[in-house]
C-alpha cells in the first residue's frame, strides 16, 4: 500500500479491502520510523489526520467518496492550517497557530483528503535547498547527505519516501518542480492564478503559485484538481470553470499515444551549464518522446537569460514588503529583551529571520528605495515582459516546451550554502516559468552519475495543465522512473 | 527698507472616510465606537497568508466625487504599497494609490467672505485617490506601553489633493466647506470631523508677491475642525513670514498643530522623512473603471449643489447670492426645496426669505441642525402661504413663527392655520374697520395731524404706527397706509 498509486488507493478504499484510518496509521508509522533521518515533516498532526481520516471512512461507507476521501497527504508549511503549527520554515513563526485554513486546504478538506501534518521547507520559502530552515534541512531519501532540493523539499522528500502518497507545494522561481527533479518524483506548477493563494503565507506575490506532488503525473491530476478553482479572496484568481486536469489520460495508449506533439527545445536550455549526465539522461528521455510520436523543434527564449537577474529583483522587492508584517507586534516571535519600538522591530525581526530572508529583505528594500526603483524594479518587470513574450512566441512552433529541470542533480548539504549566487543559479531553468506565470511540471527521466534522480521539466502555454500532465502520462506508461523508489521504501 | 508684502500659499490634501458598511479590502464593519479590535478581521490585522479584495462601493463613491467635480475618473488605476513600519499599520504597508490614482483633476468653486466683500474663486483639485486608513494607537491607560485597536484599520478613505490654489485661511476653510458640504451632497462621507471622518492637512508656504517660485512650505498635519485649520494657518504663516523677515529660511517639514497652545511644532523634517518604497501591490489586479460602471454612478447621482443653485435663480427668481446660500448643505437644500414645493413655486423667494432669516437665526440660537428643526417644511410653507395671501402680515408673521417654532398649532401641515385662528392674528382687511380706527387715532392725535399737514412726512409715519398698535398689529400695513393717506388728504 505504500507504493500503491492513487488509483489502487481509491479502489481499495472503496472496497473496503483498507480503511481510510489504516491507511493513515500506515504512513504516521512510516512518518515516525523515517521522519527523523529525512527531517521531511515539521508538525505531525497524528490526532487530527485520525480524525479526519474516521470522517472520510464515514463518507466512503455513505458511498459519498470522491477522488481523494480518505487519502492521506502532507501539506507545506507554507499553507495555513487552523488549529495545526504553521511555521513557514521560520522561528519568526515558530510557534504560530492559525485560525483559519487556507483555500487549498480547506478544499482538500473538504474532498475528504486526510492531513497527516506540515513538511519542512526553506524559510518563507526562500531556498533551493531546503537548508534555509529553522528546523534544519530535510534530506534527501536517495542519499540523505544530499539536498533534497527547495524551496518545498519537505513535501518533495516525504513523497519520494513515501511518508505521504501525495503533498502540496509552492512554486514562485521552481519550488515544486526543481525538488521533485532533486527527488525522483513528479510535481506540477499550475498558470498563476488557477489556485488561490488565500491562506498561503505570501514570498513573492506576483510569482507564488501552489502546486501538486506525488509519484507519477496521474496521481497530480486529482490533487491539482481539488486544489485548483476560482476564489474570490484572491483578486488574482482566475475565474474559470473547474477542470478535471486528469480528463486526457484515460484515453487508450496506443502505439503512438503523442502522435504529432511538437516539443519545443530552447536552445537557451541546452547550453553550457548543464552538468553532462542530466544532458545524456534528458537527451535520452527526449528520444523516448519521439519514439511515441512526438516531434522535436528547436526554439529560442533570447531572453531566458535575464531571468534570473530579473527574479532576484521583483521577488525580493515583493518580499521585503510582504515580510513587513512580521514585526513582533500582533503575533510571531517578539525579542524577550528591547528598549524602543524601534529596538523591538529590530530585535524580533534579527532573531526571528534567518540569512538568507534578511539577505533577501535587504536587496527587495534597496531596489524599490528612492532613485533606484526605475533602475532596478521597473527595468526588471520590462524583462518580465520580454521573457514572456519570448514564450508567447515559441509557443506558435511548438505545443510543450523541453529540457532538464535542474543543471545538476542533488547536491551535498552545505556544498552550496556559503555561496548564494551559485544556490540562485540552480533555479536558472525553472525561473522563466514564473515570470512568464505559466504551467511547469517536472517528471523523474532517469539517473546520473551518482545515482540521483533527473529531473525533466515540461512547460506548457496557459492552462495547458491536461495536456502537461498528458505529456507525462503517456512517457510514464511507456517508462518505469516514476516507480522507482530510494532503499527503505519497499 | 519697506517690509516685504507676502503672499500665501496653501493646498489642502483632506482625508475623506467613505461610508461604506465594510471595509475597502475586507468584510469587516465600519461602524465608529465600537469596542477595541471587535471590527479588525483577519485581513485587518494581516495575519499570515491574508489577501485584500477590493470593496466596489468605494470606488464607486469615488467615481461619484470624480462626477461631482468634473474630473477624469481613470479607466485604469493602480493600488500601490506605501511600506513604513508602525504598531497601528499591521501589513507595514498601507495600500494606496500612488503614480495612478483613480480621480484626476476637477475643480470646486468656492465663495470666500461676507456681504460685500464675497468673492468666488475656482479651486483646481491635483487627484483624489482611494487607500485604507490605518489602525489607532492608544497611549494612556498602558502602563508605560501602547495599545493598539485595529478597529479603524482597513476603513476606505479618499484622499483628496487641491492644487496650491488657496491664497489666505479664509480661502483654505472655505475650501474645505464646500468640499465637506460635497461630499456630504453626494452621500459619499458623513462628515463627522469629531470621530475623524474629515480630516485636513495642510500645505504652507509664503512668498514675496509676484515671486513666481513659490517658497518652502510645511505641512500641517491631521486637522480636524475647521477653526483649528483656521488658526494653524494662521499661526503658521505668521511663523514662516516672522522667520524670513528676521533672515531666516524654512526647512521642508511637517508639522503637528496644538490646540491649546495655538501653535504648530515640528514633528519631522525633511531628513526624516521615510523613502516609502511605493510599488505596486501585486495582491490586487488594477482598477479598471468602464464607461457603463461610470454612467451608471452617473444616472444615481443627486442634483449637484451647482446646477440646483442656477434651477433656484432661473426657475423661482432667486438672486445668486440667495442661491448660494440655500444650496451650502444639502440639508438647507433639502429643507428649501421641501418648503417650495409645499408653498408653491410664486412664493419661492418669500420662503428663501424666511429659510436664511428668521429659521436660520432661531437654527444658530439654538445650535441645532435644520434637519432637526422643530418647524417643518411644509409648516413654515403652510404660514408662507398665509403671508402670501394677506391672511397675515410679516410683522405678525413673526408671532406666528414663534408660536410655530414653540410647537404650537400641532404637528401638521396647517399649523400656522391653527396658530392664526386660534390667537386671533388674522389681518383686518376690512376697510370700514380699519377706517374707524384711524378716526380714532386722528381724534386722539391732533397735534401729529398738524405737523404732517406742516409738511412733516416723520408725524405720518408715527400716525400708522398708532392705527397698527390699535389694531394690535392686525391691519393690514398697506391698506392703513393708503386710508390714513386719503383722510389726511381729504
Amino acid at each position: 500500500m505504500i507504493n500503491a498509486s492513487l488509483k489502487t488507493l481509491r479502489a481499495a478504499l472503496d472496497a473496503r479491502q483498507i480503511s481510510s484510518v489504516e491507511l493513515a496509521t500506515l504512513f504516521l508509522d512510516r512518518i515516525q520510523a523515517a521522519n527523523p533521518a529525512l527531517n521531511a515533516f515539521i508538525t505531525v498532526d497524528g490526532d487530527g489526520a485520525l480524525a479526519a481520516a474516521r470522517a472520510a471512512d464515514e463518507r466512503i461507507a455513505a458511498g459519498q467518496a470522491g477522488p481523494l476521501t480518505g487519502i492521506p497527504l502532507a501539506h507545506k508549511d507554507v499553507f495555513c492550517t487552523e488549529g495545526v503549527l504553521t511555521t513557514c520554515g521560520s522561528r519568526m513563526l515558530a510557534n504560530f497557530v492559525s485560525p483559519y485554513d487556507a483555500h487549498v486546504v480547506t478544499q482538500l478538506k473538504a474532498a475528504g483528503a486526510v492531513t497527516l501534518g506540515k513538511t519542512n521547507m526553506d524559510e518563507f520559502a526562500m531556498g533551493s535547498s531546503n537548508e534555509n530552515s529553522w528546523f534544519g534541512p530535510a534530506r534527501n531519501p536517495w542519499n540523505t547527505a544530499k539536498v533534497p532540493g527547495g524551496s518545498s523539499g519537505g513535501s518533495a522528500a516525504a513523497v519520494a519516501a513515501r511518508l505521504a502518497p501525495v503533498a502540496t507545494g509552492t512554486d514562485t522561481g521552481g519550488s515544486v518542480r526543481q525538488p521533485a527533479a532533486l527527488t525522483g518524483i513528479t510535481g506540477i506548477k499550475p498558470t498563476y492564478g488557477v489556485v488561490s493563494r488565500y491562506g498561503m503565507i505570501a514570498y513573492a506575490s506576483s510569482l507564488d503559485q501552489a502546486g501538486a506532488f506525488a509519484a507519477s503525473a496521474e496521481d497530480c491530476a486529482p490533487l491539482l484538481s481539488a486544489m485548483a478553482g476560482f476564489d474570490p479572496r484572491d483578486s488574482t484568481s482566475l475565474e474559470r470553470p473547474t477542470e478535471d486536469y486528469g480528463r486526457l489520460l484515460a484515453a487508450p495508449a496506443g502505439n503512438k499515444p503523442l502522435q504529432g506533439l511538437r516539443i519545443g527545445l530552447p536552445r537557451e536550455f541546452f547550453g553550457p551549464g548543464m552538468a553532462d549526465d542530466v544532458r545524456a539522461t534528458v537527451e535520452a528521455a527526449l528520444a523516448q518522446y519521439r519514439a511515441l510520436g512526438a516531434i522535436t523543434v528547436d526554439v529560442d527564449l533570447p531572453n531566458a537569460r535575464l531571468a534570473i537577474p530579473a527574479y532576484y529583483v521583483i521577488a525580493p522587492a515583493e518580499a521585503s514588503s510582504n515580510l513587513s508584517r512580521f514585526d513582533g507586534v500582533r503575533y510571531g516571535h517578539r525579542a524577550a529583551e528591547y528598549g524602543d519600538l524601534n529596538d523591538m522591530y529590530c530585535r524580533s525581526r534579527a532573531e526571528g529571520f534567518g540569512d538568507e530572508v534578511k539577505r533577501r529583505i535587504l536587496v527587495g528594500t534597496y531596489v524599490l528605495s528612492h532613485g533606484y526603483y526605475d533602475a532596478y524594479y521597473l527595468q526588471a518587470q520590462k524583462l518580465r515582459r520580454l521573457i514572456a513574450e519570448d514564450f508567447r512566441a515559441a509557443f506558435t512552433q511548438c505545443d510543450v516546451i523541453a529540457g532538464p529541470t535542474s543543471p545538476t542533480t542533488a547536491w551535498g548539504i552545505g556544498e552550496k550554502t556559503d555561496d548564494p549566487v551559485q544556490m540562485y543559479l540552480s533555479d536558472i531553468y525553472t525561473i522563466a516559468v514564473n515570470l512568464a506565470g505559466l504551467p511547469g511540471l517536472s517528471q523523474p527521466c532517469g539517473f546520473g552519475a551518482d545515482g540521483l534522480p533527473v529531473g525533466l521539466q515540461l512547460i506548457g502555454d496557459y492552462f495547458s495543465e491536461a495536456g502537461l500532465l498528458n505529456a507525462a502520462h503517456r512517457y510514464q506508461q511507456a517508462t518505469d522512473w516514476h516507480l522507482r523508489r530510494p532503499e527503505g521504501t519497499a | 527698507m519697506s517690509r516685504t508684502d507676502w503672499e500665501v500659499v496653501i493646498g489642502l490634501e483632506v482625508h475623506s472616510q467613505l461610508n461604506t458598511a465594510s471595509k475597502i479590502f475586507s468584510g469587516a464593519s465600519t461602524a465608529f465606537g465600537a469596542e477595541p479590535n471587535v471590527q479588525a478581521s483577519a485581513v485587518d490585522i494581516a495575519l499570515p497568508g491574508v489577501l485584500p479584495v477590493l470593496n466596489r462601493g468605494a470606488v464607486e463613491r469615488a467615481i461619484r466625487f470624480g462626477l461631482a467635480i468634473g474630473a477624469t475618473v481613470a479607466p485604469k488605476s493602480v493600488f500601490a504599497r506605501k511600506n513604513y513600519f508602525y504598531p497601528d499599520l499591521p501589513k507595514g504597508y498601507q495600500i494606496s494609490q500612488f503614480e495612478l490614482p483613480v480621480v484626476q483633476g476637477g475643480a470646486i468653486t468656492i465663495r470666500v467672505g461676507e456681504g460685500d466683500k464675497a468673492y468666488e474663486k475656482t479651486v483646481q483639485l491635483t487627484r483624489a485617490h482611494l487607500e485604507e486608513d490605518a489602525g489607532k494607537s492608544l497611549h494612556e491607560d498602558f502602563h508605560g506601553m501602547s495599545g493598539i485597536d485595529l478597529n479603524r484599520a482597513g476603513t476606505p478613505l479618499l484622499e483628496i489633493v487641491s492644487e496650491p490654489d488657496m491664497r489666505s485661511s479664509a480661502e483654505a476653510v472655505a475650501y474645505a466647506r464646500a468640499l465637506h458640504a460635497l461630499v456630504r451632497w453626494i452621500d459619499i462621507c458623513d462628515g463627522n470631523m469629531q470621530e475623524g471622518s474629515f480630516r485636513c492637512d495642510a500645505n504652507v508656504s509664503v512668498r514675496p508677491r509676484g515671486q513666481e517660485k513659490f517658497g518652502t512650505r510645511r505641512e500641517i498635519k491631521n486637522l480636524n475642525s475647521f477653526r483649528f485649520l483656521q488658526q494653524a494657518i494662521d499661526y503658521e504663516v505668521q511663523w514662516q513670514i516672522e522667520r524670513l523677515e528676521d533672515g531666516g529660511t524654512i526647512q521642508q517639514a511637517t508639522v503637528l498643530f496644538d490646540p491649546d497652545s495655538g501653535e504648530t511644532r515640528m514633528m519631522r523634517s525633511k531628513e526624516d522623512a521615510h523613502d516609502y518604497r511605493y510599488f505596486p501591490d501585486p495582491d490586487l489586479l488594477p482598477l479598471v473603471i468602464s464607461e457603463e460602471w461610470i454612467a451608471r454612478v452617473r444616472g444615481g447621482m443627486p442634483e449637484l449643489p451647482e446646477a440646483m443653485k442656477a434651477r433656484f435663480v432661473a426657475d423661482f427668481g432667486l438672486s445668486a447670492y440667495d442661491a448660494t446660500t440655500l444650496t451650502a448643505s444639502k440639508e438647507v437644500a433639502a429643507y428649501f426645496q421641501a418648503t417650495v414645493d409645499a408653498a408653491g413655486k410664486a412664493n419661492a423667494k418669500l420662503c428663501a426669505n424666511w429659510v436664511m432669516g428668521e429659521l436660520a437665526a432661531r437654527l444658530n440660537k439654538a445650535e441645532l441642525d435644520i434637519a432637526a428643526s422643530p418647524v417643518a417644511p411644509a409648516q413654515l410653507a403652510g404660514m408662507v402661504a398665509r403671508i402670501a395671501d394677506n391672511t397675515i402680515s410679516n410683522a405678525i408673521a413673526k408671532k406666528v413663527f414663534e408660536a410655530l417654532w414653540n410647537g404650537e398649532g400641532g404637528d401638521g401641515a396647517d399649523a400656522a392655520d391653527q396658530v392664526i385662528d386660534c390667537q386671533g392674528l388674522k389681518q383686518v382687511t376690512d376697510s370700514g374697520a380699519i377706517e374707524g380706527l384711524i378716526d380714532e387715532v386722528l381724534a386722539a392725535n391732533p397735534k401729529s395731524v398738524e405737523e404732517f399737514r406742516a409738511g412733516k412726512e416723520k408725524a405720518f409715519n408715527a400716525l400708522v404706527g398708532q392705527v397698527m398698535k390699535a389694531s394690535k398689529g392686525k391691519a393690514n400695513p398697506g391698506q392703513v397706509n393708503e386710508l390714513l393717506r386719503r383722510k389726511l388728504q381729504a
